[in-house]
């Protein structure tokens, strides 16, 4: 299996990109009327979804937490992002992943200021082509962001991964599918916070610092720009007098 | 939808408070050093009909896993590789917290580390798995279930799973000239084979210090964990963090570091109790 080429003769990958390379990144905050805050982040072809809503009362009095909000978070593949289409039933990944980037997002969220609501996160994945969780952790920040709910800092995600033998960063659904490592990690970087990891696959000690190393790198690349998008999208709205 | 848990088990604060400021000296209200484990008692072959079984005990913590053999088809990506199937369920007789019904996403998470942590180094011998080329291959459902929970779950179940692993034998099969496959569950044709042996190993963090095997009090009071799986070969064979806080960069390093050295004796406490002469 797997006998796919990863690496091309020129040290370059299959799509042409250098293994530290990341993907073109768009991020767009405030791009749904209804929700509190929402954002659409593409890392290449994967392109998600983010809205938040809240926080607010739920009917659901018996979720609520007396000394904070509770966060909750749906990850969701709609039917046609993938190349088989997506059963619309709740998978097994997705109720997995909708823990991990709760998880991803808990550290960050100033729950605390709003004791008995919710908070609630809904991530949509429009296309898939790796990455999807990273992604998700990033727009669900600037999401939560948009809303205008205080955080500590954002959390931003990539994944590295290992193909043909090499360390690569921001690995798409072939590198994921043929590759020897998938390596999702978010990180606050202002805090200096792993919020998110997860190995799917085999690492040697060294090659595993080395991943960490190369994840980190991209994040903060991918943290400029989710500040800039925010900094653009917020700098020129003036307070009313 | 995932929610913000409750505190489940609440832990008295004058307790709580005496885990924390303990932790921070370096020392465990169990008396245990940071990287010891509870003690460990593994029952191989617990359940006869189960074609491989263990019985684990973590501490309080109790955990059956059993695997179940069938003959099923290959997925079409690997016409000539058995399948592996592993799912768990936290049973109401572990916890008044857990309730009868489908597996909820702790139960879920669990299942899928263990899978993964088994899956992605081919710790079982996939090749070793067809009966029929192409066309019918042995399905190994390993299937966890947790009866009493005292705290870290994940590393109770994947030294169960491992053990149930290394105790299942093969039923014999014959296959007549229409490639039709029959079952004899009555005789075995041999061990299944194992190419590499794996164990989790949690690492909690609470109070800026790490510490291994939190019983439930530990995991009520702890920021987050970091489940770090580890083979025989002293790689890494997968990684989770999992619970609401965040690790830095430096603590992941180090967690990694427990992980590799803890790992060691682990697998030997399971090695030996199956190589025990019965």
């Amino acid at each position: 299996m797997g006998r796919v080429k990863l690496l091309r003769e020129d040290g370059l990958r299959h799509d042409g990109r250098k293994p530290d390379e990341l993907r073109p990144i768009r991020m767009q905050v405030g791009v749904l009327n209804k929700a509190s805050g929402s954002a659409l982040v593409e890392y290449g072809a994967t392109k998600v979804l983010a809205a938040v809503h809240g926080p607010r009362e739920i009917p659901q009095k018996h979720l609520l937490l007396p000394n904070r909000a509770i966060l909750r978070c749906r990850y969701h593949m709609l039917t046609f992002s993938t190349h088989e289409r997506k059963s619309p039933a709740p998978s097994r990944r997705e109720i997995e992943l909708s823990k991990v980037i709760r998880e991803a997002l808990e550290p960050v969220v100033m729950a605390e200021v709003f004791p008995r609501t919710a908070i609630d996160i809904f991530i949509e994945v429009i296309n898939a082509d790796g990455g999807t969780r990273t992604a998700s952790v990033t727009a669900a920040s600037l999401a939560l962001a948009d809303a205008g709910i205080p955080m500590r800092d954002l959390v931003v995600g990539v994944a590295v991964g290992k193909v043909d033998g090499v360390l690569v960063l921001d690995i798409d659904e072939v590198e994921d599918m043929y590759g020897e490592a998938d390596m999702p990690v978010a990180v606050a970087p202002s805090l200096g916070l792993v919020t998110l990891l997860q190995l799917n696959g085999v690492l040697t000690r060294e090659e595993f610092d080395e991943a960490l190393k190369l994840a980190l790198k991209g994040a903060q690349v991918i943290y400029n720009i989710a500040r800039e998008t925010l900094k653009s999208r917020y700098l020129g709205v003036k307070v009313e007098e | 939808m995932s929610v913000t848990p409750s505190a489940e088990i609440t832990v008295p604060k004058l307790r709580s408070a005496t885990i924390l400021s303990m932790l921070k000296k370096g020392l465990r209200a169990s008396g245990r050093g940071l990287t010891d484990f509870r003690p460990i008692e593994i029952v191989p072959g617990y359940v006869p009909n189960a074609d491989g079984s263990a019985l684990v005990k973590l501490g309080n913590t109790v955990v059956i896993a059993g695997v179940k053999l069938e003959v099923g088809s290959p997925y079409p990506d690997t016409p000539n590789e058995g399948a592996l199937v592993v799912s768990a369920e936290f049973m109401p007789t572990a916890s008044p917290t857990f309730e009868p019904g489908p597996p909820d996403e702790n139960a879920i998470e669990l299942a899928r580390v263990i899978d993964r942590s088994l899956r992605e180094i081919k710790a079982i011998d996939m090749e070793k798995l067809v009966i029929v080329p192409g066309r019918r291959v042995w399905v190994v459902y390993v299937d966890i279930y947790v009866l009493d929970h005292d705290g870290n779950l994940v590393d109770a179940s994947s030294i169960a799973a491992l053990a149930a692993l290394m105790d299942t034998k093969l039923p014999k099969v014959e296959v007549d000239e229409l490639g039709n496959v029959k079952v004899d569950r009555n005789s075995r044709s041999g061990p299944l084979q194992l190419r590499h042996k794996v164990v989790t190993v949690s690492i909690a963090k609470a109070e800026n210090v790490l510490f291994v095997d939190p019983d439930i009090e530990e995991e009520r009071v702890c920021e987050t964990k970091l489940v770090i799986t580890v083979s025989d070969d002293g790689r890494i064979a997968g990684m989770q963090k999992s619970g609401l806080g965040a690790l830095s960069v430096e603590e992941v390093v180090r967690a990694t570091e427990i992980a590799l050295k803890v790992s060691k004796d682990l697998l030997v406490i399971v090695e030996k109790s199956l190589t025990r002469p019965t």
